[in-house]
């Protein structure tokens, strides 16, 4: 369990953008009968999602989310010293997007940039990044971009996947602030479910052919190709109702801060059925448990800034808060965190 | 084990007087992946573990679910 801590840095702003293009699933998918959308609706929770116009990247929501942050806080774009972008559907398979995303937000040349292949725990794997570099003396201001254009990457005509995905970009603006709380972090992998939630092809294990688009008909009626994403959902079930209560529990203890003194716990927006029984199992008040979900869907690791963004907009701009942010996924991987929230400015979430 | 049956033909929507200790649960028509999630769930919930899949998978009627739950009840730290 690899425990992070840092000290006098801290979230100073928060943006999140999604297309403006809502996807209705009780509707919208041809592919399956009302009764059976609405069967699948009612687990997974999520009546809508965005979804991005062909054309538009994650960095393109990224992009919009970080104009908007530097616009806001007016904050000097030369002052920003590291850029991170962290997705799973970047531009190219080269060059890194976070590259070109420093040139197109007209950042300096001496602004270091690198993209991080993550999803679900992408966010809080992210700030830790994010945290640690920021404390280097000579770092001014970090920007953390977390973008993803999931519904792309799974097949309309997968029961597991063709409801649950939505489009979304953050971004993040980290910095020292001297005098905020500590931040803990607990960050664990698991690299043995590695085929749990996976696109096949299209990387060099199994490079893309005429077989890896070819539809295929699976047990349960889904059809995808290798080139579309799979997930064993009743696998990421178990690992997740086993190892994020575990998590949280050794964070507790690791901080000694118990749950009645954190203000909100943001978990990633995975699905209903699961995040309501970690509310239970882990015994919090769900009045401080904001969700998103119906709204946007699973956004991977956009879904916890989305969440703050669009739920916590008014409970946290200019409010000191505690907040607890776990996120867990494809890799598998996960990291929780505890981080202080000190009037910090949230922008409003922006539809492009 | 009253209670452990009550408390699965709540979670499968079957009633109660159809419900025996040595049933084979995956030959009920209400049985389906939802219905395993719900299992798993509420065992979790309300006896506190977590039935490894592969675990899951030797167990073949209501009595052996109920079993297996007494002996490992408490592992999880």
């Amino acid at each position: 369990m690899a425990y992070f801590s840092h000290r006098g840095v801290g979230i100073r702003a928060l943006a999140a953008a999604v297309p403006q293009q809502v996807f209705t699933n009780l509707t919208d998918n041809p592919h399956f009968a009302r009764e059976d959308a609405e069967a699948i609706v009612e687990k997974t929770g999520v009546y809508e999602r965005r979804v991005a116009p062909e054309g538009m990247c994650a960095s393109d929501l990224c992009f919009a989310a970080a104009q908007q942050l530097i616009e806001e806080t007016g904050i000097d774009r030369s002052e920003i010293d590291l850029l991170i972008f962290i997705s799973q559907t970047p531009d190219y398979r080269m060059p890194a997007t976070s590259i070109i995303l420093q040139h197109r937000l007209g950042l300096p040349r001496s602004c270091a940039a690198f993209d991080v292949n993550l999803g679900c725990s992408g966010f809080v794997v992210g700030l830790n990044l994010a945290f640690s570099m920021a404390g280097q003396q000579a770092i001014r201001k970090v920007l953390l971009l977390n973008g993803e254009t999931r519904t792309r990457a799974y097949s309309q005509k997968d029961r597991k996947t063709g409801f649950l995905f939505g489009d979304a970009g953050s971004a993040c603006l980290v910095e020292k602030l001297p005098g905020t709380a500590d931040s803990h972090f607990l960050i664990d992998s698991d690299g043995e479910k590695n085929d749990y939630i996976k696109i096949k092809s299209g990387g060099y294990r199994y490079p893309s052919s005429c077989e890896s688009v070819q539809e295929k008909v699976y047990e349960d009626g889904s059809v995808r190709t290798d080139e579309q994403g799979y997930m064993d959902g009743n696998g990421v079930f178990e690992f997740v109702i086993t190892e994020v209560p575990r998590q949280i529990k050794n964070l507790y203890k690791r901080t000694e801060i118990s749950k009645e003194e954190i203000d909100f716990f943001v978990f990633h927006q995975a699905n209903k059925f699961m995040n309501e029984h970690l509310i239970k199992k882990m015994k919090l008040d769900p009045e401080r448990v904001p969700f998103c979900l119906d709204r946007y869907g699973n956004t991977s690791s956009v879904s916890i800034p989305l969440t703050i963004v669009s739920e916590l907009h008014a409970s946290l701009t200019g409010m000191d808060k505690r907040m607890l942010i776990s996120g867990f996924g494809v890799g598998l991987s996960l990291g929780s965190a505890i981080v202080d929230m000190n009037q910090v400015q949230i922008c409003k979430l922006l539809e492009i | 084990m009253k209670e452990f049956l009550e408390l699965m033909a709540e979670t499968l929507e079957r009633d109660l007087s159809d419900l025996n200790p040595e049933d084979e649960f995956r030959a009920y028509e209400e049985w389906d992946s939802l219905a395993y999630l719900s299992v798993i769930s509420i065992i979790d919930e309300e006896y506190g573990l977590v039935i490894p899949r592969e675990e899951f998978g030797k167990l073949k009627t209501l009595a052996e679910v109920y079993d297996y739950v007494q002996q490992h009840q408490g592992e999880e730290e």
